[in-house]
């Protein structure tokens, strides 16, 4: 197996970790290396990494095992959809091979440069969560290689606690080998696109109950416009078209090449960002034809987009509020940021639907809000405050996207952790899975 | 729809180049010794598009299995448009030096198992009159060196039984390529540290399917080790012999 120790981070190059990357070339290579390491006294932390798109520290240890070699399809049902593939599997490869035959994901998040495993092991949502819940949702099987190295297979039948703290359980549970899921018939590559404009939080929220039965809906939130325009925000709805040629995405071509200045990022730059933005569309209601690419994945077209914060890298913070305290406590959040004047250059809001029983899955019922924020010496006492609004109202952050939230944070606001660390340690995973994540709250 | 056979179908190189077929919705017949990674390969190119993917066993070191494993394949596939032949082995140099064994067991796998069966592979392909032989040597058989000369002997023998083919078999409408990677990321190369000049397979197999294409006689792969190569074999041997390569 192939070894090489360098600095890695996540995506937003916080915090960095000298680690050992293991690219085992088949699922025996990556059997062999538990059954050993699982045997040994003193093994190194481990962690299962795809490619690296979660923000923080979730797929960072000592050694991580990368999952690029499980790139195998093993079979797909052209009737039902179901398709079975090995973990590494992105689902820009995905798209590009399924959308021309006229089929979709049943959920995606912001980027398609994730692997089948990631997506599982984050129980990511995309704009359509609030009707087709969460991608574990969809999943019908999966292959895990156990922390002894020993190969199951569970489904939420079959094993279904280890399914449930599998899914959203950010790789603590084992190696996620190879899955079953449903994709969905589209007749078009396209999205019927429609927008709307609000003035304010309040208006936000109504208009996302107004269109609870579209299948997409996503708001982008001007977070440093105050007073009565606190909130104010574009809404796009979208639903697959049924005309349009199925011609999946292009690869990009810009990029990033290298960590830009810090300062380009800076709280100006973002307000004219942000009110060019708002005042681009100029109608309150708008409707418009575009390819699945710019729609769900505006960010995919500039490679390494990320390195535009600088070299002491970024966070997302995303934290989900319960319906109850959505206006209130929205509006004591975007207040809090407004006043710190640190932008955020992109501020997505989304409505959940209904949570699932997986016991680390984010989403519950209510609205989630993202920010990104540039990393300096007061950001995190800043974002300790947010921390304590957000439990003040029942909410949680979003692991995937954290770096930095407590102990003491993570455990009041995820309830069934207990039970998650009680599957973990039936299965020996506690010994040998363990990422910087999980050893900062404390799992 | 293309029919192609592939020889050496699990190494990397020719993995990526089966899914690039595969995409393109061809007849795969892949030979192979481990079952396992052949019948995963299969499976994949399936899901990818092809029109049918199948695998036969072959260890190329059992050559007197090669003319009824051929049959069989001839049987299975009807008319060959394409032969890829991508087995190989990177030899411990050290290790041949000690043992002749050795040294006549990697020469068997890098050299003389492909000459067996390029030997019936073009009487087929002669009374086709039609089709593509596609072998992978290596940059490595352009020059002696002594960190790998047996290696680099067995991909020279077979580049130059290649262009004796390529010349016999022109007028009979069969084209014959040689394919001649540089450092590519793969099992044989795990235990190399990579550098700037290392390459994926999947770029290499893109330009694979490309030279197939375009019927090129010499491909090297990424080109700029055709600029390297070119240096490497002009410099004089009185030098040359001095030089720790
Ligand atoms: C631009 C952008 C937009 C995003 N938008 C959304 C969004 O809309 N919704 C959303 O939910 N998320 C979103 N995300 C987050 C992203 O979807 C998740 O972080 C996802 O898990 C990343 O997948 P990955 O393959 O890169 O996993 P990694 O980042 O490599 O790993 C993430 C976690 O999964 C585990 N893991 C990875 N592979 C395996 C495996 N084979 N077996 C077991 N565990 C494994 C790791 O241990 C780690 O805990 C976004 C991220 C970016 C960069
Ligand atoms: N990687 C490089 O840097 C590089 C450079 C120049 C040329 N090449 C050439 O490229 C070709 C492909 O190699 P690769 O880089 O893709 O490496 P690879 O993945 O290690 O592939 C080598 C393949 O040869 C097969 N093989 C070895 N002995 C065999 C036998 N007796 N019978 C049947 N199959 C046998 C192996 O089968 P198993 O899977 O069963 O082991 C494996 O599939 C080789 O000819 C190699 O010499 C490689």
């Amino acid at each position: 197996m192939n070894t090489r120790k360098s600095m890695l981070s996540g995506w937003g190059q916080y915090p960095q970790q000298l680690t050992e990357r293991l690219t085992p070339h088949s699922k025996r290579g990556i059997s062999e290396h538990l059954a050993h390491s699982s045997s040994l006294d003193d093994s190194p932390s481990l962690i299962a990494r795809g490619l690296g798109r979660s923000y923080g520290d979730s797929a960072l240890a000592e050694q991580v095992m990368q999952t690029e070699h499980l790139n195998h399809y093993m079979a797909f049902n052209a009737d039902s959809g179901e398709l079975e593939c090995a973990a590494g599997v992105s689902f820009a490869e995905l798209l590009a091979i399924f959308v021309p035959r006229g089929w979709f994901l049943p959920v995606t998040p912001g980027t398609k440069f994730v692997t089948v495993g990631g997506a599982i092991a984050s129980d990511v949502h995309g704009k359509n969560h609030h009707v087709h819940g969460c991608f574990s949702q969809h999943v019908t099987q999966l292959t895990l290689a156990l922390a002894n190295g020993e190969v199951v297979t569970c489904s939420p039948d079959d094993k279904a606690q280890l399914f449930r703290a599998t899914c959203g359980g950010m790789g603590l549970t084992g190696v996620i080998l190879q899955a079953r899921f449903k994709l969905i018939p589209i007749e078009s590559a396209y999205i019927q696109q429609r927008s709307y404009k609000s003035a304010n939080l309040a208006e936000t929220l109504a208009l996302f109950e107004e269109h609870d039965s579209a299948t997409y809906s996503v708001a982008w939130i001007d977070c440093l416009s105050t007073g009565d325009k606190l909130g104010r925000s574009l809404l796009m709805l979208g639903e697959h078209a049924t005309d349009g040629e199925l011609q999946a995405h292009r690869d990009s071509k810009l990029n990033v090449p290298l960590n830009m200045p810090g300062l380009l990022l800076n709280r100006y730059s973002i307000q004219a960002f942000n009110t060019l933005y708002y005042h681009k569309h100029t109608q309150t209601h708008a409707q418009s034809s575009l390819h699945y690419e710019p729609f769900f994945y505006p960010l995919d077209g500039i490679r390494n987009w990320n390195r535009l914060y600088g070299k002491n890298g970024f966070t997302q913070y995303q934290f989900v509020l319960p319906k109850s305290a959505g206006l209130e406590g929205m509006t004591r959040i975007l207040k809090a940021i407004a006043e710190s004047k640190r932008g955020s250059f992109l501020a997505v809001l989304k409505a959940f639907g209904e949570a699932n029983d997986h016991y680390l899955s984010f989403p519950t019922e209510g609205y989630t809000l993202a920010l990104d924020f540039k990393i300096d010496a007061t950001l995190f006492s800043f974002l300790e405050k947010l921390d304590r609004i957000v439990l003040d109202y029942g909410g949680r952050l979003y692991l995937t996207k954290d770096a930095r939230m407590s102990e003491a944070t993570f455990k009041q606001s995820y309830p069934q952790w207990q039970t998650f660390q009680e599957v973990r340690h039936q299965y020996g995973a506690d010994r040998v899975f363990n990422s910087l994540q999980s050893q900062r709250l404390g799992l | 729809m293309k029919n192609i056979l592939v020889i050496g179908a699990t190494s990397a190189i020719a993995e990526q180049t089966i899914r690039l077929y595969a995409q393109q919705g061809s007849n795969l017949l892949l030979l192979g010794r481990d079952e396992e990674k052949l019948q995963l390969i299969c499976n994949d190119a399936n899901v990818r598009g092809a029109h049918e993917a199948d695998f036969l066993r072959l260890d190329v070191n059992d050559f007197d299995s090669h003319a009824s494993v051929l049959e069989k394949a001839y049987t299975k596939l009807g008319r060959l448009d394409l032969v890829l032949i991508a087995h190989g082995s990177l030899p411990n140099q050290q290790a041949c030096q000690q043992q002749v064994s050795t040294t006549l067991r990697e020469l068997n796998t890098n050299a003389v198992s492909t000459i067996s069966l390029l030997t019936l592979l073009a009487n087929q392909m002669e009374q086709q009159g039609w089709g593509t032989l596609a072998v992978i040597t290596s940059v490595a058989g352009d020059r002696g060196r002594q960190a790998n000369y047996v290696y680099g002997a067995a991909k020279g023998m077979l580049s130059i039984f290649l262009q004796g083919l390529r010349n016999r078999l022109y007028p009979k409408g069969v084209h014959v390529l040689d394919i001649k990677p540089g450092f590519v990321d793969t099992p044989m190369t795990a235990d190399f540290p990579k550098g700037p000049l290392w390459a994926n397979p999947q770029a290499i197999a893109n330009s694979i399917v490309k030279a197939v294409e375009r019927k090129r006689n010499t491909l090297y792969t990424p080109f700029f080790w055709r600029w390297i190569m070119l240096i490497i074999r002009n410099i004089p041997e009185f030098i040359f012999k001095k030089m720790k390569l």
